[in-house]
């Protein structure tokens, strides 16, 4: 059966505002402040010592420092982040991997754990064998060890929760959606573990093992039926979740996916426009429900 | 077509505008999930599609790599159907690579371009129907999907046409007028500073006209620029309450 409809019977999904308090929302030229003393922060600019902000988004102050946060943009990395990035480049001594930072982010040689413990020292021989640890269209998660001076990232994968991904699945969606968490890898109860990519990569994948995480090791193995089954329900649930831009973190997603599940959906309902809706309006409900 | 058509002598223009009256403005952003930011913008029954990537990595040649700032790259490309005749290649004719190259100069001016070194932002047109004034939608809508990306400008380019008729500026001209022989002056603008980033003029008409014409442009363009604003207040409002409520 295919499903076919007007663009214009879409259902809207529209969130009518609590209205907490009106926030300062400006657009690229406005300006922010004629007074002098503040510092500029990110998304604004200086001019004849009025300050202007450079992108759409909301004002936000800390002290004397006033930024424009804008509620879209690429990642903007910070060190401690745990990211998803997929290898571009095999080149000397390092690989680059395209994070959907501004520029492709770098994951040195010394950076990474080879087999063979921990204080390993690098020989040329691991040099010329780097791609047969990571190549190019390999995923990889790791963390933001430092930030060169262009604005590049310099990443790591010294712990064993880091390293090659092996079978799952990826979703791109915009970065400002990850709510940033003390950690990012979740093992869910639906059987399956979640990896939430501050750049705003997603992967779902079967449960995690300890043992088996880390490293360049794949596991190829097959994946049962109804692992797989809840690995795409839940990619599903993230793809409605992000289209309707509610924050995505291990509880919003474990409960889109119940919801769905006792809304009796199946999992390719998921993609049709008045399932995400309603998922979305359920999600919202449960959210109200547990605040009382 | 004579000028006397052009302008009814009640004074209304073809469309039953009057000279400084702008075409129906409607906008949606971020209709591309795939691009960083996209816009959709109609003026009158010019309809344009933009979509912005990047800042990224330079793909391709890693010679056209700046060192102290972004490399801006634009596509300008019309549908083969977006014109009564229909056309024969979207994009890759003189004009389009003209129109490419215009862009490329418009926004390397407004982007704050040396934030991003060694980047590159992409911005892709495509005009689905074309009835004058492509080239201002084009920039007035691909100035919506950087906005949407969230790149740093220094301020909104706006861009509007203006064109001249029985001594009468008109605003904002469409296709039947752009053909009908009056010249046709193009400018953008940086509304906030009044700056003026880009100006063409089709054809010849006495230096006398210019200053009036000029500031019908402007006028326009600065009237398109509180009508996006408003557009883009009403779309970053609704992303940032569906934010806050999850």
């Amino acid at each position: 059966m295919v499903d076919i409809r007007l663009a214009s019977e879409v259902p809207l999904f529209d969130i009518v505002a609590d209205s907490t308090e009106p926030k300062h929302l400006v657009t690229p030229g406005s300006l922010i402040t004629k007074e002098t003393g503040f510092m500029r922060g990110h998304g604004t600019y200086m001019q004849d010592d009025c300050l202007y902000a450079s992108v759409a988004g909301v004002v936000e102050r800390v002290n004397q420092l006033i930024s424009v946060r804008p509620l879209k943009s690429r990642y903007h990395g910070e060190i401690g982040d745990v990211v998803i990035g997929r290898i571009t480049e095999v080149s000397q001594k390092r690989w680059k991997l395209d994070t959907n930072a501004r520029l492709d982010s770098v994951l040195l040689l010394q950076s990474v754990n080879l087999p063979g413990g921990e204080l390993r020292r690098r020989s040329a021989e691991d040099e010329l064998s780097m791609r047969q640890y990571l190549k190019e269209g390999d995923l990889v998660s790791a963390e933001v060890q430092n930030i060169f001076n262009d604005g590049a990232l310099s990443l790591h994968t010294r712990s064993m929760k880091y390293g090659k991904l092996s079978q799952g699945c990826l979703v791109k969606v915009s970065p400002s959606l990850i709510r940033r968490q003390k950690t990012h890898f979740h093992n869910l109860p639906c059987g399956a573990s979640i990896i939430m990519g501050n750049n705003g990569f997603v992967w779902i994948c079967p449960t995690l093992h300890e043992d088996v995480a880390g490293g360049f090791v794949q596991n190829l193995e097959t994946v049962p039926h109804a692992d797989r089954q809840a690995i795409s329900r839940l990619r599903n649930c993230v793809t409605a979740l992000a289209q309707c831009k509610m924050m995505l973190y291990d509880t919003s997603i474990m409960h889109a996916y119940d919801a769905s599940i006792n809304a009796g959906f199946e999992i390719k309902d998921l993609l049709l426009p008045d399932k995400i809706t309603e998922i979305a309006l359920m999600v919202r409900k449960q959210f109200e429900m547990e605040k009382e | 077509m004579s000028g006397t058509e052009l302008l009814s002598d009640q004074g209304l223009r073809i469309d039953g505008r009057k000279p400084n009256e702008l075409r129906r403005i409607r906008c949606s952003l971020g209709i591309f999930a795939q691009a960083d930011g996209s816009a959709y913008l109609e003026q009158g029954n010019t309809k344009v599609l933009a979509a912005v990537y990047g800042p990224h990595e330079i793909r391709g040649s890693k010679s056209k790599a700046l060192h102290d700032k972004a490399f801006v790259n634009c596509q300008y490309s019309t549908a083969t159907f977006s014109m009564g005749e229909r056309k024969r290649r979207p994009r890759g004719d003189r004009k389009s690579t003209e129109m490419s190259t215009h862009l490329e100069e418009t926004f390397a001016a407004a982007i704050r371009t040396e934030l991003y070194p060694r980047s590159q932002i992409d911005i892709f047109v495509e005009v689905l129907q074309a009835d004058g004034g492509n080239y201002t939608t084009c920039v007035n809508a691909a100035m919506m999907a950087l906005v949407d990306a969230g790149v740093p400008l220094k301020d909104t380019v706006v861009s509007c046409t203006a064109s001249l008729v029985k001594d009468t500026p008109l605003v904002d001209v469409n296709h039947v007028e752009q053909s009908g022989g009056s010249p046709e002056l193009v400018v953008s603008i940086l509304p906030h500073s009044g700056e003026i980033v880009y100006m063409s003029l089709t054809q010849r008409f006495h230096i006398d006209h210019l200053s009036k014409v000029l500031d019908t442009a402007i006028k326009g363009c600065k009237d398109i620029g509180v009508i996006l604003k408003e557009i883009m207040k009403g779309h970053l409002t609704k992303l940032d309450t569906s934010l806050q409520a999850s």
